[in-house]
């Protein structure tokens, strides 16, 4: 298969460094709805897609497209969709099958001003507990947060190969800043390309269950048309895929669906550390707020602070582990983010005992200023 | 002796006999419409190992869990975009829809009127039992005016849809209307949807004993069959849209649109083709900026 014809140094927006991320990692089959600011990634899409014999199809709503790309999968074929905040609220019911029916698929939100409509050109990272929590029921979840059209490239094909191997739609948490900025990107040649195909089943159809888990914790998968005529379904199920309204059933399924992503969690997290030894303070910050706390950081060092920098590639599955030994070792932590305090929740049930949690709260249509980091960081710090 | 050989289902080889017995009432039309379905495919002569059904949620809902093939329980109304899906990613499959007129014409009206607009290669069957029957009796976009549910318990007072009238208006292939008891026919139907390109609606009135018939003093199941049965009227030339179906007045039977017309595919093909380069890509091809 024909995955990335070409490659180079390009100047190119986030949202179509994405797509082409999605185009090198394989996806053949987009299902979209129009909305800023992700819009450009389904343009991007309709246009690269029949080039590459993939399939390119504008829904009539976000429920549609949700419950498309699920299908494609099923058929064999990597599939994506990409949205803003209003479309992925009409998407969860739809990701919630995907958990369950376990389906690997990628789902970008390029995140906006909230509530609601809220500020449909202007940018927000205020969709992150809905990346986690979002659908009803309990499930484990994976997010990744890219700060940049690079990483909207690098990340994208991250994120496919976490939906293969894990089975699941993944989460890609951009936002209108880095959805629409327009920076180098680097295009690898193919063979640098990290990216993981789909395994099918090796076995054969009479001895194939669809859900079955003995050896590991996920099920491996058969294709639509394939002759292994198996059912499955949004129902709690056994491992033959049948509906099973048991408790005991219902207590194994929930608990593999959060294990996969709990007990695999540290193949799964990524994170970018610079100067955490020593530091007394600790700025985490993940997509487009870990770029502004550059120049805080810079500031708090100048006034003699010892500042670290975590920076959370994925914020779900939350690195619980690294705050829990970090929290023994600082007096505390400063969450800068776009939205009134969710990533931060996580890191102060995370440091609680230990260190004190500072968040800075921005509802959105800006970003932070360095200044209010800093002044973050020095109460931080002299509560010491 | 013949009594000690073991008894074997006709349709075992096409149901998942190990989740048998079935959910569906003593009397529900459903069995039959399946039993037309498998029927109807093996008439068509095509590979059973390519064929997939998508369901949506509902009594109907629940064919997907009972017919031995790839088969999808999906969410509530969205079959049909998960269909397409599937069956635009691997065009070889015979993709079928099966659901109830609640699933398909409420929740999931809008994709399922989009879908026949883009004439996406997929058959949707309807099962119409007047009536929400998983969820207890409630008020579906196809209750009759003036007949009782569990939510409307001074009768209806909404104009229901007429599904084929909906379907024709929208753009499909081919529409028909068949009753549970038109098994025959239904089975033939199903024959041609499964050869025939393009989106394919197939609404089949069915009796719901137990919710529709005792809200509405239809007695049995049965009695609601032979009334239906009674009611029916074959007529191939009438206009989908001039047939509502009530609560006394005639049920018009038959196949009302059977024309062909690019698929949402072909036009793909034939649109884009022309237009995009898909043997050596160059720089200039990709347009990047």
């Amino acid at each position: 298969m024909v995955r990335s014809n070409f490659h180079g140094e390009f100047f190119i927006q986030g949202d179509i460094a994405c797509a082409e991320g999605a185009i090198a990692a394989g996806c053949r089959f987009f299902g979209g709805y129009p909305i800023t600011p992700a819009s450009e990634i389904a343009e991007r899409m309709a246009f690269r897609l029949p080039q590459l014999d993939g399939v390119f199809v504008q829904f009539e709503d976000e429920i549609a497209s949700m419950a498309s790309i699920l299908g494609a999968s099923w058929a064999g074929v990597k599939s994506m969709t990409a949205t803003s905040g209003p479309g992925i609220s009409l998407m969860l019911e739809n990701i919630g099958l995907g958990m369950m029916m376990e389906t690997p698929c990628v789902v970008v939100n390029v995140q906006r001003g909230s509530p609601s409509t809220g500020l449909p050109t202007s940018w927000g990272q205020s969709d992150m507990m809905q990346a986690r929590w979002g659908s009803h029921g309990d499930y484990g979840s994976i997010a990744i947060a890219p700060k940049s059209p690079q990483e909207l490239f690098d990340l994208t094909i991250v994120a496919f190969n976490y939906s293969e191997k894990y089975r699941l739609p993944v989460f890609i948490m951009t936002d209108a800043v880095v959805g629409h900025m327009t920076e180098k990107v680097v295009i690898p040649t193919p063979d640098k390309l990290n990216v993981l195909d789909r395994k099918y089943t090796d076995k054969k159809p009479q001895e194939y269950q669809p859900y079955d888990c003995k050896n590991s914790m996920i099920p491996d998968f058969a294709k639509a048309g394939d002759g292994y005529r198996y059912h499955s379904t949004g129902l709690t199920h056994d491992h033959r895929g049948y509906p099973d309204m048991s408790e005991q059933c219902q207590i194994q399924l929930v608990n593999r669906l959060i294990d996969k992503i709990k007990k695999n969690s540290s193949d799964i997290i990524l994170t970018e550390e610079k100067e955490l030894d020593g530091a007394d303070v600790v700025v985490v910050s993940y997509g487009i707020t870990s770029r502004t706390v550059i120049p805080a950081i810079h500031t708090a060092r100048k006034k003699g602070i010892k500042v670290g920098y975590l920076r959370l590639i994925t914020v779900w599955p939350f690195p619980e582990e690294k705050i829990k030994k970090l929290s023994e070792q600082v007096a505390g932590f400063v969450v800068p983010e776009i939205n009134m305090g969710q990533v931060a929740l996580e890191v102060e049930r995370c440091a609680a005992k230990n260190a004190v949690t500072k968040l800075v709260p921005h509802p959105g249509g800006g970003i932070h200023k360095p200044e209010d980091i800093v002044k973050a960081i020095q109460e931080v710090a002299h509560a010491k | 002796m013949q009594n000690n050989k073991k008894k074997h289902h006709p349709m075992e080889k096409f149901l998942r006999m190990d989740r048998m017995p079935h959910i569906w009432c003593p009397s529900c039309g459903l069995g039959s419409i399946v039993t037309a379905f498998m029927k109807g495919l093996g008439k068509a002569e095509i590979d059973i190992n390519k064929v997939a059904v998508v369901s949506g949620i509902g009594c109907t809902g629940r064919v997907a869990g009972y017919v031995r093939l790839d088969s999808y329980h999906t969410t509530h109304g969205r079959a049909i975009p998960f269909a397409t899906g599937l069956k635009l990613a691997n065009r070889d499959l015979t993709v079928a829809v099966i659901s109830g007129d609640g699933d398909l014409f409420a929740i999931g009206g809008n994709h399922l009127i989009h879908a026949a607009r883009r004439n996406v290669d997929i058959n949707v069957i309807c099962v119409n039992n007047f009536i929400y029957g998983m969820t207890g009796g409630q008020n579906a976009p196809t209750t009759p005016l003036g007949a009782y549910s569990s939510t409307a318990p001074y009768g209806n007072y909404e104009e229901p849809f007429n599904l084929v009238g909906v379907a024709a208006a929208a753009g499909a292939s081919y529409v028909a209307r068949w009753t549970a008891l038109h098994l025959r026919r239904l089975t033939d139907s199903i024959d041609e949807m499964a050869k025939k390109k393009g989106f394919c609606f197939l609404e089949v009135v069915s009796p719901c004993a137990t919710v529709f018939a005792r809200k509405n003093k239809g007695g049995t199941g049965l009695d609601l069959l032979k009334e239906y049965k009674d009611r029916s009227v074959i007529d191939h030339s009438a206009d989908p849209q001039a047939i509502p179906l009530g609560m006394t007045n005639e049920i018009v039977c038959g196949v009302f649109v059977n024309k062909d017309k690019p698929t949402f595919w072909e036009n793909v093909e034939n649109g884009t083709s022309r237009r995009v380069k898909k043997e050596k890509l160059y720089l200039k091809d990709i347009k990047i900026l």
